[in-house]
């Protein structure tokens, strides 16, 4: 569905521009493989990375870090696997799921969604050359922080 | 040469994954799935957004940029940067290029920061998904808790972050 929208939306855009501009088109284009082809080197490590632990972590594992009983060592596991892992949502959300009906707490599943989508350990050194290192352990680190407190609160709603 | 020296984090990683491969071949071929899988998702939506970013980048005029999303841009910019950012889908690293041509073109780092924490965290697409496998309760609840958090820590980067350094990081993007 994404993959029809974002070709669609790039091709209507180029033959638009095409109509405007010959010149400005082809300097779009230059521009939009040179900033691709930049950062390539690091987008292909990352998915390798990606693709292995995908592959060598299991969800009945996970479900047995992260009991209800597992307390703080359990969240601090969760943050750790949310922060470090780049599972895609659609991945991430029925495990969540599967690993509560195993027996998961609330808490341990909540930090581990929160980090797994605001915090990002493998992609910290490209965020650090988008932005500076600075910023990239603010944001990292208040987003860890937070993803606790966001824990606490839907323990209380929900649980 | 140079080009090795580029991709030789990718080599090594691929080398350590035909290492496992020829240690356990059931691990090789799991390894080998998911990788093609992530690779295929990047495939699937980054090269257009490289594009549409490139004829933004060409078309939009700087002025525009600023008065909607630049400093001064208020609770107008702060919406469209959250709708923004909301609005998009795929993972985290496909935002840093849109983040750096906003920079280019003038946005606040506020504002760029809460684009950020939107298309980590608020996106519409996900957010279905999560009602659907996790309760609606449980998918409102973080979505107002984000919402929140990812305010306060946009405002407080904008104000840790010193001038000078935002000069250099705005310095790179030009």
């Amino acid at each position: 569905m994404d993959i029809i929208l974002f070709y669609g939306l790039a091709v209507a855009g180029v033959a638009w521009s095409y109509t405007k501009s010959r010149q400005k088109t082809r300097q779009a284009l230059q521009k939009a493989w040179k900033s691709f082809e930049n950062i390539l080197p690091s987008f292909a490590f990352i998915l390798l990375l990606i693709g292995a632990s995908l592959a060598l972590i299991s969800p009945s594992a996970v479900s047995e870090l992260l009991g209800a009983q597992s307390g703080w060592a359990g969240l601090g596991i969760a943050a750790a696997l949310g922060s470090i892992t780049l599972i895609p949502g659609f991945i991430a959300f029925p495990l969540a799921r599967a690993v509560l009906e195993m027996g998961a707490g609330i808490m341990q599943v909540a930090v581990f969604v929160s980090t797994l989508m605001m915090v990002g350990v493998v992609t910290a050194p490209m965020e650090a050359r988008y932005f500076n290192r600075k910023t990239m352990l603010l944001r990292n680190g208040m987003s860890l922080l937070y993803s606790f407190a966001v824990a606490y609160v839907l323990a209380k709603v929900v649980g | 040469m140079t080009v090795l020296m580029r991709y030789k984090w990718v080599i090594l990683a691929l080398a350590a994954d035909f290492a496992v491969f020829a240690w356990n071949p059931v691990w090789g071929r799991q390894i080998a799935f998911q990788t093609t899988n992530s690779f295929v998702e990047m495939l699937s939506f980054l090269p257009p957004v490289f594009i549409i970013l490139g004829l933004l980048d060409v078309w939009v005029p700087r002025e525009v940029v600023i008065s909607h999303l630049g400093r001064g841009s208020g609770l107008r910019g702060m919406t469209l940067a959250i709708f923004l950012g909301a609005a998009a889908a795929g993972p985290l690293y496909g935002a840093f290029p849109v983040a750096a041509v906003m920079m280019k073109k003038g946005a606040s780092l506020y504002n760029v920061m809460l684009f950020l924490g939107a298309w980590s965290t608020l996106k519409i697409p996900m957010f279905l998904f999560e009602t659907q496998y996790l309760g609606l309760t449980f998918s409102v609840t973080r979505w107002i808790c984000s919402l929140v958090g990812i305010v306060v820590m946009a405002f407080l980067i904008d104000r840790w972050v010193p001038e000078k350094e935002k000069q250099e990081i705005y310095n790179k993007h030009q």
